[in-house]
């Protein structure tokens, strides 16, 4: 790198300070729809294999090689292959997603088309969750302006490719977050994770071929087209390179969104945004949203991309930073996070439908004041036995505070149950009656 | 309805109880008119297999009556050549399918971590005490009021609603109000009684429940002004704020940015 990048990059962010940024007249003023005559000219297989080059990762979570997963479409199947844009963001503490489709819909369907051409698609769909209407709204309405410009529809821009875009709403299940469940639930089924293999790129959409990308993903690949790779390198660190949009929520003083390089760290993103509500000190925090293992006040100078979040004993998930001050005790965040992953779990596999109950059941009479000590051993031997065990990450990701809160703050849940301490030391059933 | 000759003839009870016994299953779908019909082929057009239009499908049921009805799973049934077991497998899986006829208006309060922790938890115990009646506070999915008549209210705590952010936040009718307090919310949730329609911090002017299903199902004619309302709040556009203010900028791109060549096939 010649240059150190600035503390704030902003790449997708940038065309929401423009009045009515969400028009097909305002995307095309600011070099809107450009990356897409260049990609149209270029064979597919390039599109790959400059993704490929980016270093481009998954900005829903689990950061897997962009260009690698379009690579593993197989070519010349004679089948249909399928786009589908997973937009069904509802990790906690992850707001990152909705505003862009909000505020910037077309450099979503930008990336799509630019996608669809390099896969060879001729539908993607956009599974958007149910609960963000106006979103909804404003993605509909530029498909609809795409399609009259000819972005979309037969012979996009006189190419000869074809393709159609549906946006399509879901019905409020946390568990479509999942690749596999929303694929299940785009089918018109309960939305239930599939075991895996086949992956997704071989047995999709309708058993077909399918890429299943996450918004923030697909809409940095217009960029990257105009930019090259090396320009997307120029930001963030050599194995998690590029912007990102790092969500700050909770006790500070200006919460939002912040699009910085790869590997900032929350000191600096704390320092922009005024640091932490009133001067109360940080207790603990969210590196991604519910399901990445807590962090505390000695993780702020963590590099906050994918190998730094990992090294430090986290995931870096969806860079959904909550960040909870000195009031907030653990054990009830931890207690209010269980209770959701327990109404999430879909039901289909018995560890995490039949473990996350029983997890909501110690917790509540922890909080409540009517555990003991031994309670934590129950809760970490039931989280040991979810962990791993499920068809999906619902599982896992529900143990992470859980395992993560007793890790950094045991005494506080010890402190919970010190007035059963010596009344009780034997260990109970979970939900026995105190 | 008439039941079909293979029917009778593999029955073995006299044709006039075989009939009696095969329509009593036959549940009346007659709520659901033409323009409704024509509304769930335009949704199934969307997609490359039927099966797809379901979820959509089943928004529009609700548009209709306020609720997933059995109605409502006869009515995607016939649409889509499926059994109501099917259908009703799918209803009861999805939050937003709704069991029971909702309010004029859906309220839906976050309750999860962060938003509880800033103050979510006390908006809904105050919502749910003024919504309540005879001391006993309104429950989750309850209705205040009589569900569809002017004023009414369906009441739930939500999961997180992707506006972290902009804690508390609360919907109506899937319409976001920012940076709530119990007062705001308190105050909001009476003019909705009073049967005003106070506007979303983001978003369109507040219609009702059945309004918000039809366009959930993919339906926005007319409603072009909906479209309206600021790009984003100014919570969203802090970063981007601070780097314009501070001349912060991306690398700048190169003049001509070239594709690596075709690999070659291996």
């Amino acid at each position: 790198m010649d240059k150190v990048a600035d503390t704030l990059t902003p790449v997708l962010t940038k065309r929401w300070l423009s009045p009515r940024s969400w028009t097909l007249k305002t995307y095309e003023q600011l070099e809107g729809y450009t990356a897409l005559r260049k990609a149209l000219a270029a064979h597919p297989d390039q599109i790959i294999a400059q993704c490929k080059d980016s270093g481009l990762r998954g900005r829903g979570g689990a950061g897997f090689p962009t260009g690698m997963k379009w690579g593993f479409i197989p070519q010349g199947d004679g089948k249909p292959h399928y786009l589908v844009i997973n937009a069904d963001e509802g990790e906690p503490g992850t707001c990152k997603d909705i505003p862009l489709m909000m505020a910037d819909p077309h450099s979503l369907i930008e990336g799509i088309i630019i996608t669809s051409y390099a896969i060879r698609a001729n539908f993607a769909a956009i599974y958007v969750r149910g609960e963000v209407l106006h979103c909804i709204r404003r993605l509909n309405a530029a498909v609809q302006e795409a399609y009259a410009a000819g972005y979309l529809g037969k012979n996009v821009l006189g190419s000869g490719f074809d393709l159609d875009v549906v946006v399509h709403a879901g019905a409020g299940a946390y568990i479509c977050g999942e690749e596999t469940a929303l694929l299940d639930s785009l089918e018109g089924k309960r939305g239930q994770p599939r075991l895996k293999p086949p992956f997704p790129a071989t047995a999709g959409l309708y058993a077909s071929p399918t890429v299943v990308n996450n918004v923030e993903t697909i809409a940095s690949v217009p960029y990257i087209v105009n930019g090259g790779s090396d320009w997307f390198r120029s930001m963030g660190r050599e194995r998690s390179p590029g912007p990102k949009i790092y969500s700050l929520s909770g006790h500070v003083e200006r919460p939002g969104q912040y699009e910085a390089p790869m590997g900032t760290t929350l000191r600096q993103l704390l320092e922009l945004a005024g640091g932490m509500k009133d001067g109360i000190p940080l207790k603990f925090w969210t590196p991604g949203g519910s399901s990445t293992p807590l962090f505390t006040a000695d993780h702020l100078d963590v590099p906050l991309d994918f190998e730094g979040a990992a090294e430090a004993g986290s995931m870096l998930g969806t860079t959904a930073l909550q960040v909870f001050n000195e009031t907030v005790s653990v054990p009830w965040a931890v207690m209010k996070w269980t209770e959701f992953y327990k109404h999430e779990s879909c039901g289909k596999c018995t560890p995490c439908r039949e473990g996350t109950y029983w997890l909501v059941q110690i917790l509540q009479r922890m909080v409540r004041g009517e555990g003991t000590p031994s309670d934590i051993d129950t809760l970490l031997d039931v989280c040991d036995n979810i962990l791993g065990r499920s068809f999906c990450a619902l599982g896992d990701g529900a143990v992470s505070p859980i395992t993560s809160g007793i890790k950094y703050f045991k005494d506080e849940f010890l402190a919970l149950c010190e007035a059963n301490a010596a009344s009780n030391t034997a260990p109970a059933l979970a939900g026995a009656a105190r | 309805m008439s039941t079909s000759e293979e029917v009778l003839a593999a029955s073995v009870l006299d044709p006039a109880e075989t009939e009696r016994l095969a329509n009593e299953s036959v549940v009346d779908t007659s709520v659901f008119g033409e323009d409704v019909v024509a509304r769930a082929r335009a949704i199934i057009a969307r997609y490359p297999q039927p099966r797809s239009s379901l979820l959509p499908m089943l928004h529009l049921v609700q548009s209709v009556q306020g609720h997933v009805s059995q109605a409502g799973i006869a009515f995607c049934a016939a649409q889509l050549d499926l059994t109501a077991a099917e259908v009703s497998a799918v209803a009861t899986f999805y939050t937003m399918y709704k069991r029971r006829p909702c309010g004029e208006h859906l309220v839906s309060i976050c309750t999860n971590t962060l938003c509880a922790a800033l103050g979510g938890d006390e908006i809904y115990r105050t919502v749910r005490e003024h919504l309540g009646s005879d001391g006993k506070p309104l429950g989750h999915e309850e209705t205040s009021g009589e569900p569809g008549a002017p004023g009414s209210i369906t009441l739930e705590h939500a999961e997180c609603l992707a506006a972290c952010d902009l804690g508390p936040v609360l919907q109506v009718n899937y319409e976001f109000y920012d940076n709530q307090t119990p007062e705001k919310a308190l105050e909001l949730v009476k003019a909705l009684q009073a049967g005003e329609r106070p506007a979303p911090t983001r978003g369109a002017p507040l219609t009702d429940f059945r309004q918000a299903e039809l366009q959930l199902a993919g339906f926005f004619e007319g409603r072009e002004a909906d479209l309206d309302g600021p790009s984003a709040a100014p919570e969203t556009l802090r970063g981007a704020s601070i780097a314009a203010d501070r001349g912060w900028t991306a690398p700048s791109m190169p003049d001509e940015a070239e594709f690596p060549p075709v690999p070659e096939k291996k």
